[in-house]
């Protein structure tokens, strides 16, 4: 078992866990989940709101087994590997409106860093806008990094708190399975509180149970080998260190193989599934998502895979998600295959002042 | 005998913890740098920050679950 947690720990386990999403996403497709939405957080946190009936938007409904399962995952790992270690103090509340600012600059491009990869390893060329603001808001987080920025620090926190999370995911697989209704309307549509679309996006998905296997191996080897898209660029860019950027790399290498294998490779820009062409904006979108993103410490999946070990900061910026995600679709800020919504742009403006305000005021320097 | 930097990264976020580890490499042409950490991730970023830099990395377990990284050159 350890020589299996050196090698995670190694240059090799980043490579290793990249490669593995961008073989396994790509078949989650083949299976049934939407195109080129193998793995995406932001959707699926899109997904788990709707479901939960924070949004009302039919075609994107359903508690998506790969969360759970990631979480889930990292818990395993961390239990096995002696690393759940339940904390929290880290301005959880910030985290929290970061988590929200995230996915609403997403799912304007229409997907999380995850996605963004395999958008581009799928020929969907709309993502190389999305990544290079990724980049661009990356580049904005580490100039607030440089001048000290900080969320302070978190504290270790009693060990039931590090269970709510993974109680949480078991309770949503329970209403996965059971999708208990409490009554119709008059027009005989379903009131939840459990909402399951019936077209679109979210009624396309893999089978449960391999959805929630592949969450499961996902979250397991992430949280050993501290996968992360975002600090893949961060770290090249602010540390000279290319450890977590192989593994983006293994993974759009391996989901462009596989895709390719799978007859799922359909380079261009139009008529990609759930994604639109406005090249500004799936830049704007990322350049938000990459800059909260930067300041909350990791990517949306290492943020999951966190909260699993017992991180309750963590733990916020995911419950963020879950309801900016239902804002975005609420307050009509999430794109659609016809491009950005009435307010995407101007969401994605609010959000990057909001994130500059905070990369200017949080402020806690390491004890030297 | 040469004075020990101590630098406390214990509850920081990424990349926090290396990045004060690189500055303290920076600012020290030898001797020893001892790093707090509390996590694993942050164990390994700070020894990979301190290896790439050429230093010699010694890690310690504490009784609290934290560690000690000790960079010396």
């Amino acid at each position: 078992m350890s020589s299996v947690s050196r090698f995670l720990t190694s240059r090799w386990g980043p490579i290793l866990t990249g490669a593995i999403v961008g073989i396994l996403a790509p078949v989650l497709v083949k299976l049934g989940n939407p195109g080129n939405m193998g793995i995406c957080v932001a959707c699926f946190s899109r997904d788990i709101a709707g479901a939960l009936g924070l949004h009302r938007a039919a075609v994107v409904q359903y508690i998506r087994p790969e969360i759970i399962g990631g979480l889930l995952g990292a818990l395993t790992a961390a239990l096995c590997f002696g690393e759940f270690r339940p904390r929290t103090g880290s301005a959880p509340i910030v985290r929290f409106v970061l988590g929200m600012l995230a996915v609403i600059g997403a799912l304007v491009f229409l997907g999380c860093p995850w996605r963004a990869y395999l958008r581009l390893g799928g020929g969907d060329w709309n993502a190389i806008f999305g990544i290079l603001g990724l980049v661009a808001g990356i580049a904005v987080g580490i100039l607030f990094l440089r001048r000290g920025f900080s969320l302070g620090r978190n504290y270790p926190a009693p060990t039931a708190m590090g269970w709510v999370m993974p109680l949480v995911m078991l309770g949503l697989l329970l209403a996965l399975v059971v999708a208990p209704q409490f009554g119709r309307d008059a027009s005989g549509i379903a009131t939840g509180p459990i909402f399951t679309s019936s077209s679109g996006p979210g009624s396309q998905h893999a089978p449960l149970i391999v959805s929630l296997v592949v969450g499961l191996a996902i979250g397991f080897l992430a949280q050993r080998s501290r996968f992360c898209t975002v600090g893949a660029i961060r770290d090249i860019l602010l540390l000279r260190d290319a450890h977590l950027l192989n593994g983006v790399i293994a993974l759009l290498v391996a989901a462009f193989l596989t895709n390719l294998a799978l007859g799922q490779f359909n380079p261009g820009m139009t008529g990609q599934p759930i994604a639109h062409t406005n090249a500004w904006w799936n830049f704007g979108g990322m350049v938000l998502a990459g800059l909260a993103f930067t300041l909350a410490g990791g990517c949306p999946g290492r943020q999951l895979f966190l909260a699993g070990e017992g991180d309750g900061d963590a733990a916020m910026f995911v419950c963020g998600m879950v309801v900016g995600a239902g804002f975005a679709h609420n307050l009509n800020t999430a794109s659609s295959a016809a491009g950005p919504s009435a307010f995407g742009p101007a969401a994605v403006v609010v959000g990057i002042i909001i994130c500059v305000m905070i990369g200017l005021t949080m402020r806690e320097r390491g004890k030297v | 005998m040469s004075q020990v930097v101590t630098i406390d990264a214990r509850g920081l976020s990424c990349p926090q913890p290396a990045m004060l580890a690189n500055q303290a490499v920076k600012k020290a042409i030898g001797g020893t740098i001892e790093i707090l950490v509390d996590s694993g991730t942050a164990r390994d970023n700070v020894s990979r920050a301190g290896a790439h830099a050429g230093w010699m990395i010694t890690v310690e377990d504490q009784l609290d679950g934290s560690y000690r990284v000790l960079f010396t050159k």
